[in-house]
């Protein structure tokens, strides 16, 4: 499987991978912020998104919107990682599509059952 | 004044240093008496006076308002901190991203290092556990014993050395820790900064009186859905969750 990985802070973007890699997904890879992931994800061969949501260019929501958006990422798997916490951005990200959303900082616990959920809903086909 | 440019009222007979209730009553009767060139002269006499002393008192303001600004920048250094010591902090905290990305990278680097070492030391000593199961149980011929010999004598000098680079990377990830002392004391800093900064706003509030006060209602209107990074314990939150159980309820009842 390949993910993205989008954070603006590459401490985070290698705490993931390598909590990613642990997890047993080894094809990972990075982009700083949306303007640099989305033609990255409209290049296609993407399986998962896992991306932040304060970045500059293009903030994760705006991303998630464009991925929704378009006919051919709009399935693709979007985990949001992130300090932002407020209810509305979370209500605001979920009603953007968002299939999990994972408040930092974060355990590996949490970003393992977060992962395995939102692919036990989509084998589940929901 | 403006009576310089103006028709000089003295030339209508009526006294220039009255009140202007004095002149209002006189203004009153020219009206009622219908002559309209007296009443007009006379509106103009109060309204001069009106602005002279309208100017006389902005005139004081602003001088007195000038006199409090200079004594504002000479009793709380505002040049410096405007010009200095703000630009300083600038990057002083710029410092501290890059030394929190450094120590961030080192540990990383460390942690990235020793893992494999200790995936690959934990199976080989599963395999060596499961050769001397079976030297145990006399499972195993000769061939097979020095065969295990021979791995057990490769496996004690690897193992050192393992272990040896898996105590070096702990070190390297306890001594990356050195940021938060370094980072600590230029925040430090920082925050005295701030409070100064915030001292003489309070007192340039309080120069420039109540008209501030009524910049509250054009506060800008921040959306809700903003990004505001990380929660700071003691910094008002807002609508904001507490922690991921929070987060998966919202969700969850949400339909998630």
């Amino acid at each position: 499987m390949k993910i993205l990985i989008v954070d603006d802070f590459s401490t985070m973007r290698r705490i993931i991978k390598n909590l990613l890699r642990d997890l047993g997904y080894n094809n990972t890879q990075e982009a700083d912020d949306g303007l640099t992931a989305l033609p990255m994800l409209k290049g296609g061969g993407f399986d998962f998104l896992v991306t932040d949501w304060n970045m500059p260019g293009m903030q994760g929501i705006d991303l998630l919107r464009e991925v929704r958006a378009d006919a051919d990422l709009a399935s693709l798997p979007v985990l949001m990682v992130t300090a932002e916490q407020k209810r509305e951005q979370i209500v605001e990200a979920a009603e953007a599509g968002v299939n999990g959303y994972i408040v930092k900082p974060f355990t590996a616990q949490t970003l393992k059952e977060k992962i395995d959920k939102i692919f036990e809903r989509i084998e589940a086909g929901g | 004044m403006a009576s310089d440019t103006q028709e000089s009222p003295a030339e209508l007979n009526f006294a220039q240093d009255g009140d202007i209730l004095t002149h209002a009553e006189e203004l009153v009767l020219a009206l009622k008496q219908g002559d309209s060139e007296r009443a007009s002269a006379l509106l103009d006499y109060i309204s001069s006076a009106r602005d002279s002393g309208l100017y006389n008192e902005v005139g004081k303001m602003a001088r007195q308002l000038h006199d409090a600004m200079d004594n504002f920048c000479r009793e709380t250094r505002i040049d410096e901190l405007a010009e200095e010591e703000i630009p300083d902090a600038r990057v002083r905290l710029r410092h501290v991203i890059d030394m929190t990305q450094k120590s961030a990278d080192k540990s990383l680097t460390a942690v990235e290092n020793t893992l494999p070492k200790c995936d690959s030391l934990s199976a080989r000593i599963d395999e060596l556990g499961s050769s001397w199961q079976h030297f145990k149980k006399r499972e195993m011929s000769v061939e097979q014993f020095r065969a295990l010999s021979k791995q057990l004598e490769t496996f004690f000098v690897e193992a050192e050395k393992d272990t040896s680079d898996i105590r070096n990377g702990l070190n390297d990830i306890m001594m990356a820790q050195d940021f938060q002392d370094l980072t600590g004391q230029i925040i430090t800093r920082v925050i005295e900064l701030v409070e100064e900064v915030e001292g003489n706003l309070v007192e340039l509030v309080r120069l420039t009186g109540e008209r501030m006060n009524q910049g509250d209602e054009k506060k800008v209107e921040k959306s809700a859905i903003d990004a505001e990074g990380p929660q700071v314990p003691g910094v008002a939150a807002g609508n904001a969750v507490n922690g991921q159980d929070e987060v998966d309820d919202l969700l969850s009842s949400l339909g998630f």
